[in-house]
């Protein structure tokens, strides 16, 4: 009976396990992971803390799933592996020998050596204990400071905001994500920020953290010498693979743990997987854009692991992602994002933008000059039907072809207003008498 | 945050409330032959009279001694009739009710139109004091706090709210006498409307419609910038006042039989019982087109509206028990129970229900035809009919379903209990084109869309595996589509044929495996 050992029970690693069992009822499943004993939605960390849900909602199975799956789970810190003799050990020193190894460690919050750094009340977000922390060191304080200006830095100023604690932002940058979305995008997020009452502090920057006597945060200073009193800072300077344990264990790393297309590492039988590797070669989607060498998403993380559990049950296979997408959302605007968008256009692209009156709404395509053929999509405060996108940029469907049958592709709640209309350069519908009133 | 109108707000609604709750306390009783004369049938007039001849004098200050010596004088002359055998005087009226009302004296009766007034005015006023404020933030769902608050995370506000409505319940269905005082407040409103006296029945239909009309204003603000729950919330505001509440009461101001169009067998499970029957059938043609009607909306309007639409054209836009659920209860909808074990009772219980109401109807209608009360030689079709209806009817319907809101979540009743759901849902299930579509693979196992389903369905199990929603309990009410982060969610209509395509196991976007299935 063959001996799969999968370490971390994220999104990757679960995926591995069902899709391992799906196909192979003998295999014997082993998931060790330090965070928690079942497996919880990591993207719902900041719905917890705001109060519309409990922990116990965020796990996607009932506890009694993988009992009946015969997928066994171990709670334990893996300190070692031990390539040479196929086992792994964990903290407790109890050693467990392995078949096949997964690792999908996931990632660590990243830091930049700031002065005061290890001031009380100054931390990141990514798992458990950081919310515990979180919610302890929050508790009756009324200011705090996020930096960074990315997904977890906004999701933790929507956090703070939602208790009431008055919110700095900084952000390094003219506007808010500019590493991934264009200018008016920034904006309009910018401005919605702004609307909820978070002082936004766009090009600005941390320089230092300054405690109070007991060793708690009292204030930070920017690059620009202001001093702004906080009694908390959340760090949201994005993340890295979680892979330090694994320094003396002959598996090559890079950044991540390095992998081909199969997620093989330099050594036989070891696997790595979601936010914890790093591809060796770029890969290319199908619609023929460049990946990222280190893919930190939800999504890719299943990807990965319904690949990775191909080849573990016999049927070696690449990776091989479509056209990729995200999505996220900015306190109450959400963002949807189809294809290769870029913060700037890329050479031999061009761009068609859409901005609702409301200023809160709007769709960028963009798509190649030469024949017109589209390339990404990307909407805030609009849903769109994932299929539909997919096809228009997989088959790179010209333009003005897309803009007229838009509407295929509006997944908006029923009697959401008709913005497909605007696209052609309507005026929007007068606002019902329900909308005046509330 | 609370801001200071909605403090005040909080406070003239408690003032108001406590004002309606106390007014039960004001009256004392005096029973007199007066109070005996216009309230008990002559013929048992003055054995009455003379078993309760103890009393006359008395000024009770409560209720409860009043009722409790009432009741025991009627018990001993019952046990006198039953001792000399002399069965046919026994009195089975129910006297407690129509006495206590009549019997109340002092401050309270002579001024009830004041405290009437009075206390729903700070009920309302402060009611929408609190709500309206909200207004004032960006639209957008918060659902902040929540699970931090003791009203809605079955802390200790939401156990003495539920203990208050299932006391209510108890108190409406089985003990009406004590609620004498808030009968006599709603007197006039009821001579307005439909001529006659308050019953406990009016009251409880006035104060119905009046909460799902507030807390639905409380929805159309929580749900701005959603206009498929705004729009919603209007139609159940509207079919609750008008159909449930209004026209009923019009129709027996001229002396008509009494309906409420909106509503139909088998949740109105006593639509085919005798009595009902030969009301309408005395009322000639308007009585034999409500009889058309209410047979037509089960057999011809749920088929045919649930196949285009769905069951939640009825359960989230229509009904009255949807109404209450999804404003009032929309507070409690979190705390429904999702685990598989809830769904498979669900699936016995709600069906089983649904298997009672229509036997116990086809033994009713075998007896009214054939005049005959046993079915089939042993099913005694009033024992099923008055099981039927303490059963369900009153203990399932009203107290577990309203009174545990704030412990099992504002479905209870529906998901469990009710019928005509199973109905619906059986139609929904198999001839529909009503379907929630999963988005690609855009989830990512949140769960506010299964922690938000007031039907306790896991819509998060078929989410993150990017299957459509098919399930026969879903009311539609859209909520985990508009509590969905990622835009994940959408209730559509469209052809029957697509909503349930092969599951494939790797969701839209991996495109380096092919799977047969
Ligand atoms: C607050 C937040 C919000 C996010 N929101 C989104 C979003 O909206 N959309 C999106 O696409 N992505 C989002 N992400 C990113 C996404 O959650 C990650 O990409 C994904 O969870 C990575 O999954 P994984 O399985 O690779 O690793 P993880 O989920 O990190 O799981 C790894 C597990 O392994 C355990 N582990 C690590 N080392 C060891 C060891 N040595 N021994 C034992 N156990 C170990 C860890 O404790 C952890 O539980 C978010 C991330 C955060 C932090
Ligand atoms: S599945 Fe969605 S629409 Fe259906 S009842 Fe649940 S929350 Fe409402
Ligand atoms: S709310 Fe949306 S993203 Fe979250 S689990 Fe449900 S469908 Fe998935």
């Amino acid at each position: 009976m063959k001996h799969i050992i999968i370490i971390g029970n994220g999104i990757a690693g679960i995926t591995t396990a069902r899709h391992v069992r799906q196909q192979d009822d003998s295999a014997r499943i082993t998931v060790i992971s330090a965070e928690s004993e079942h497996f919880y939605s990591r993207t719902a960390l900041m719905y917890i803390y705001m109060g519309h849900m409990t922990y116990e909602h965020t796990k996607p199975y009932e506890d009694w799933f993988w009992k009946k799956n015969r997928i066994d789970l171990v709670r334990g810190y893996v300190g070692e592996v031990d390539t040479g003799a196929k086992r792994i050990r964990l903290i407790d020193d109890t050693w467990l020998d392995y078949d096949a190894l997964v690792i999908a460690t996931g990632s660590v919050s990243s830091t930049v050596n700031w002065p005061g750094l290890d001031a009380t009340g100054v931390q990141g977000l990514y798992g458990l204990p950081d919310l515990e922390s979180m919610e302890h060191h929050t508790r009756d304080i009324d200011r705090a400071v996020v930096v960074g200006g990315g997904l977890i830095g906004i999701e933790m100023a929507e956090m703070l905001h939602s208790r009431h604690i008055a919110v700095t932002m900084l952000v390094r940058d003219t506007h808010y994500w500019s590493s991934t979305i264009p200018a008016e995008e920034g904006e309009l997020i910018g401005r919605h920020v702004r609307q909820h009452g978070v002082d936004l502090q766009l090009q600005t920057e941390l320089n230092e953290i300054l405690a109070d006597d007991n060793g708690h945060v009292r204030a930070i200073v920017t690059t620009d010498e202001r001093e702004i009193a906080c009694q908390f800072v959340g760090l949201g300077v994005g993340v890295t693979p979680n892979v330090s344990f694994l320094k003396t264990s002959g598996i090559e790393l890079g950044k991540g743990v390095l992998v081909n297309e199969y997620f093989e590492t330099n050594i036989p039988d070891v696997y790595a997987i979601g936010d914890c590797n790093e591809f060796r070669a770029p890969i290319a989607g199908t619609d023929g854009s460049p990946r990222k060498a280190i893919e930190q998403i939800w999504y890719t993380g299943r990807m990965h692991g319904e690949t990775v559990a191909q080849t573990l049950c016999g049927n070696r296979t690449a990776y091989q992602p479509g056209v990729f997408f995200n999505s996220a959302k900015f306190f109450d605007i959400e963002y949807q994002t189809y294809g290769t968008m870029n913060a700037r256009l890329a050479e031999g692209e061009k761009t068609y933008y859409w901005e609702h009156p409301n200023g809160q709404q709007c769709l960028r395509i963009n798509y190649a000059a030469k024949g017109e053929g589209v390339v990404g999509i990307h909407a805030f405060g609009l849903r769109l039907r994932h299929a539909v996108c997919e096809r228009w940029i997989r088959e790179h469907r010209p333009l003005p072809e897309v803009l007229s049958q838009f509407q295929q592709a509006d997944f908006n709640p029923e009697f959401s207003e008709n913005y497909t209309d605007q696209l052609a350069g309507k005026a929007p519908p007068r606002k019902s008498w329900l909308q005046r009133l509330f | 945050m609370l801001t200071n109108t909605q403090r005040i707000g909080l406070t003239l609604f408690l003032i108001g409330f406590a004002l309606f709750v106390g007014s039960l306390s004001l009256s004392r009783y005096q029973l007199t032959d007066a109070v005996l004369t216009s309230t008990v049938k002559k013929e048992q007039l003055a054995a009455v009279e003379s078993a309760t001849s103890g009393m006359q004098g008395t000024v009770y200050g409560s209720a409860f001694g009043f009722v409790s010596d009432f009741k025991s004088a009627i018990a001993k002359l019952n046990d006198g009739y039953k001792a000399r055998n002399e069965k046919d005087k026994i009195i089975n009226d129910d006297y407690a009710f129509p006495v206590t009302k009549a019997a109340s004296i002092g401050f309270f009766p002579d001024n009830s139109l004041l405290f009437f007034c009075l206390s729903l005015l700070l009920c309302v006023g402060g009611a929408l004091l609190y709500i309206i404020p909200k207004k004032r933030q960006l639209p957008g769902i918060k659902n902040n706090g929540v699970f931090h608050n003791p009203a809605t995370n079955r802390g200790w506000i939401g156990i003495v709210i539920g203990s208050f409505l299932i006391g209510f319940y108890v108190l409406l269905y089985f003990y009406p006498e004590y609620l004498t005082n808030w009968v006599l407040m709603f007197d006039p409103l009821s001579r307005l409307l439909n001529g006659g006296p308050a019953s406990q029945w009016f009251v409880y239909g006035t104060l119905y419609t009046l909460a799902i009309l507030v807390m639905g204003v409380r929805m159309l603000v929580k749900y701005r910038g959603n206009p498929y729950q705004q729009i919603r919330t209007v139609s159940v505001m509207f079919f609750q006042t008008c159909f449930a509440f209004l026209i009923p009461e019009l129709l027996s101001l001229f002396n008509q039989p009494a309906q409420d169009l909106k509503n139909m067998w088998p949740l109105d499970y006593s639509f085919y019982f005798d009595y009902r029957l030969d009301q309408k059938i005395q009322a000639g043609t308007f009585g034999l087109f409500l009889l058309v009607w209410g047979t037509a909306l089960w057999l011809i309007g749920v088929p045919v509206m649930t196949y285009f639409f769905g069951k939640r054209w009825y359960c989230s836009w229509v009904c009255g028990c949807g109404g209450l659920a999804e404003t009032l209860g929309d507070p409690y909808r979190q705390l429904s129970d999702k685990r598989l074990v809830a769904w498979k009772f669900e699936r016995v219980v709600v069906h089983g229900v649904l298997v009672f109401a229509v036997v116990m109807t086809v033994a009713v209608l075998y007896t009214y035809v054939s005049g005959q009360s046993a079915l089939f030689g042993f099913l005694d079709s009033y024992s099923l009919r008055s099981g039927y209806g303490f059963a369900i009817g009153s203990i399932f319907a009203g107290v577990v379903g309203t009174g545990f809101y704030p412990v099992m979540g504002n479905r209870v009743w529906c998901r469990f209990g009710c019928p005509l759901a199973a109905y619906l849902g059986l139609v929904q299930r198999f001839k529909s084109r009503f379907r929630i579509t999963t988005n690609g693979g855009q989830c990512i196992s949140c769960g506010n869309c299964s922690t938000y389903c007031e039907m306790g369905i896991d819509v998060r199990w078929y989410a993150q595996r990017g299957q459509d929603i098919v399930r026969s309990s879903c009311v539609g009410c859209g909520v985990c589509s508009a509590v969905c982060p990622r835009g994940v969610l959408n209730l559509e209509n469209d052809d029957e044929t697509n909503r349930m395509p092969a599951i494939n196991p790797i969701l839209l976007g991996n495109d380096g495996i092919r799977v047969n299935v």
